[in-house]
C-alpha cells in the first residue's frame, strides 16, 4: 500500500522539483523553449550552463535587496501576529460574559479567502476615495498614499498580512492554554506567584510546543505569502514590496521575455534558505528537549 | 481558569480591548458587505448605505462571466477536494501504520513541501502542463493544486490514523480482510473527524488560490474566481460595486465551510506535529 502513494507524491512533487532543480541551470527563457507555433513544433534550444544563474542572481543587488526586505517583512509579520494571538489568546482564556462572541469576531478574517480579504484592504486603502482617508481627512490629515508611497506600502502589505494571520495564532494558541491543567495556576497561586510569575513559568513552558510548531510554520508560510503581496501592490511602488517569491514569479510571467531559468533558480535558493531555517530551528528545539 | 473576581477597572480594561480587537477584525468583510449595497457610484462614500440596491449583484450575476468562474472555480475545487482527501488517506494510512525504510525522511517530505515557494514548482509545472496540453484546463489546476494540498493532508491525516489503536486492524486481518479492506471498512469510518478536516483544508486552499490560477488559465472563459475577480479592479478597470458584490458571493461558502471545520482544523494540526 505505500508503493502507489509514494510514486504519486514522487510524481506530483518530485517530479517538478527536480525539473526545476535542472532548469536553474541552463538558460531557459521563453525564446528558447519547446513551444508550438500554429501548426510547427519548434524544439527546446537551451542548453546546460551550470551555475551562471546563482552566480549571476548572487552577484546581483536586486537580489539581496529583496532578500533584506523579505527577511524584515517575515520577522515582522510573525512577531506581530504571534504578539497579537498570544495577548489576545490570554484575554479570551477567561471566564467572562460574550466569550463566544469575541471569539466568532477574531477568526472571522481566518473563514474569508485571502484573495477576498486583500481586494477589501485594497478598497479601504485607496488613496482617494478610500474609507481611511476619507476619515483622517475628516480628522484634518493629509491623506496618506498608502500604497503609493515606498514606506506606506511596506506598513500597509504588513497590516494587512497580520490582520489575516492573527485568527491561526489566536486559535492555535488558545488551544494550547485550554490544555493547561487548572491546578498548576492554583498551586502557583498558593505559593504566592503574581500573574507575572504565573505566566512566565506556567504559560510560557505549556505552550512551547504549540507556539514552536505555530512559528514556524507561518515564518514559512510568510516568507512565500505571494497572495497578499501580488495582488495588493503587484509589489510595487516601483518594486519597494517585492518579496522573493513574488520577484522570481514576476520573472517568468510578468516581465517579457519571461526568463524561466532566472526564476527557478530564485526559487531554488529560497527553498534553500527556508530548509536551513527549518533545519537550524528544529536543531535549536530539540536542545531544549523538544521531541518534535 | 480562575474564578476569581475581577475588579472593575480590569474588567472594564479587558471588555475594551477585546471590543476594539473583534472591531478590527470584522471591520473590513462587513465594510465589503455594506459597500455591495451601494448604488454603484457610490462604492466610495463613507456613509452607511443610504439607497439600498441589489444592482450590484444582479449585474454581476447577469451581466459578467461570473457564472462562468464561479462553476469553474467549483468543479476545479471540488474534484480536487475529493481526490486530495483520497490521497491524503491513504498517505497518511501507510506512514501511520507501517514501518518501512525512508518513513522519517518522508515525513520530512511532507513537511517540507509546505515550503516549496511558488516559484520553484510553477516554471516546471508551467512547462509541464504546456507539454500535456493542460493549460487552460481545468485537469492542470486540479493536479496542481494536489501537490499543493495533498502532503499536507497526509501530514494531518497520519496524526488522526495514530489515534485509533492498532487492534483494530489486527481484528480485521484475523477476520480475513485485506489491508486495503481494513483501511477502507474498518479505519476509514473511524477517522472520519480527519477526513472532514483534510476536506476542509483543500477546499479553502484551492478556493483561495491565486498564484497558479493567474499563470495557467488566460481565457476569460477559463478563469477561476480568484482571476476572473481581477479583471474588475485591474489598471484599466475599477468596477468596485461588481467586485463587492462578487466577493461577497466568493466569501460566503468559504466563511459557511470553514464555520463548521474550523474547530477541528487546529486539532487536526497539533496532532499532526505532537505525533509526528
Amino acid at each position: 500500500m505505500v508503493a502507489p502513494v509514494v510514486l504519486v507524491i514522487a510524481v506530483i512533487i518530485g517530479y517538478p522539483l527536480v525539473r526545476g532543480l535542472y532548469l536553474s541551470l541552463t538558460d531557459a527563457t521563453e525564446a528558447n523553449v519547446a513551444r508550438d507555433i500554429g501548426m510547427n513544433h519548434i524544439p527546446a534550444t537551451y542548453t546546460f550552463v551550470g551555475l551562471d544563474n546563482y552566480t549571476a542572481v548572487l552577484s546581483d543587488g536586486v537580489f539581496w535587496s529583496r532578500l533584506g526586505w523579505t527577511v524584515v517583512w517575515t520577522v515582522a509579520c510573525v512577531g506581530i501576529t504571534f504578539a497579537l494571538g498570544l495577548t489576545l489568546a490570554n484575554l479570551l482564556n477567561r471566564k467572562m460574559k460574550g466569550r463566544t462572541f469575541y471569539r466568532l469576531a477574531l477568526i472571522l478574517p481566518w473563514a474569508i479567502p485571502a484573495f477576498i480579504s486583500v481586494f477589501t484592504w485594497r478598497l479601504l486603502y485607496n488613496e482617494k476615495h478610500g474609507l481611511l482617508n476619507k476619515l483622517l481627512q475628516g480628522g484634518g490629515i493629509d491623506a496618506i498614499p498608502w500604497l503609493n508611497d515606498p514606506t506606506w506600502a511596506k506598513l500597509s502589505v504588513i497590516v494587512v498580512n497580520v490582520w489575516l494571520g492573527v485568527p491561526f495564532m489566536l486559535v492555535a494558541l488558545l488551544g494550547g492554554l485550554q490544555s493547561i491543567p487548572g491546578e498548576l495556576y492554583e498551586a502557583a497561586e498558593m505559593d504566592g506567584a503574581n500573574a507575572w510569575q504565573r505566566f512566565r513559568n506556567i504559560t510560557v513552558p505549556s505552550l512551547r510546543s504549540v507556539s514552536s510548531t505555530v512559528i514556524l510554520l507561518s515564518t514559512i508560510w510568510t516568507f512565500n505569502m505571494f497572495p497578499v503581496i501580488f495582488l495588493l501592490t503587484r509589489g510595487g511602488p516601483g518594486d519597494a514590496t517585492e518579496i522573493l517569491v513574488t520577484y522570481a514569479y514576476r520573472l517568468s510571467f510578468v516581465d517579457s521575455p519571461r526568463n524561466f531559468s532566472s526564476s527557478a533558480a530564485w526559487g531554488v535558493l529560497i527553498l534553500l534558505m527556508l530548509s536551513a531555517v527549518a533545519v537550524v530551528y528544529r536543531r535549536a528545539l530539540r536542545k531544549q528537549g523538544e521531541v518534535w | 481558569m480562575r474564578d476569581k473576581k475581577r475588579s472593575p477597572l480590569a474588567s472594564t480594561g479587558l471588555h475594551a480591548t477585546l471590543i476594539i480587537a473583534a472591531v478590527v477584525a470584522v471591520f473590513p468583510p462587513l465594510w465589503l458587505l455594506v459597500t455591495s449595497f451601494k448604488p454603484k457610484n457610490d462604492a466610495f462614500t463613507t456613509a452607511p448605505v443610504t439607497d439600498f440596491t441589489f444592482a450590484n449583484y444582479t449585474h454581476v450575476l447577469a451581466e459578467t462571466s461570473f457564472l462562468t468562474w464561479f462553476g469553474n472555480s467549483v468543479v476545479i475545487v471540488g474534484v480536487t477536494t475529493v481526490l486530495g482527501v483520497f490521497l491524503a488517506a491513504t498517505t497518511g494510512y501507510a506512514v501511520s501504520r507501517f514501518r518501512f525504510p525512508g518513513m522519517r525522511p518522508l515525513m520530512w517530505l511532507l513537511l517540507i513541501t509546505q515550503m516549496f515557494p511558488v516559484a520553484v514548482l510553477i516554471v516546471p509545472l508551467y512547462n509541464l502542463m504546456a507539454g500535456l496540453g493542460l493549460l487552460n484546463q481545468p485537469t492542470g489546476l486540479v493536479i496542481t493544486y494536489l501537490t499543493i494540498a495533498v502532503p499536507f493532508c497526509a501530514w494531518m491525516m497520519k496524526g488522526f490514523f495514530d489515534t485509533i489503536p492498532v487492534e483494530i486492524d489486527e481484528s480485521g486481518r484475523v477476520d480475513g480482510l485485506n489491508p486495503f479492506g481494513t483501511f477502507w471498512r474498518l479505519v476509514l469510518p473511524l477517522a472520519r473527524p480527519g477526513l472532514a478536516v483534510t476536506g476542509f483544508y483543500t477546499f479553502v486552499t484551492a478556493w483561495a488560490e491565486v498564484a497558479y490560477a493567474s499563470a495557467f488559465m488566460t481565457g476569460e472563459e477559463n478563469l477561476t474566481l480568484a482571476g476572473g475577480l481581477q479583471t474588475f479592479v485591474s489598471q484599466y478597470n475599477n468596477d468596485w460595486g461588481s467586485m463587492t458584490a462578487a466577493a461577497v458571493i466568493v466569501a460566503v461558502p468559504a466563511a459557511a465551510v470553514f464555520a463548521f471545520a474550523q474547530r477541528h482544523l487546529v486539532s487536526g494540526l497539533t496532532a499532526g506535529t505532537t505525533k509526528g
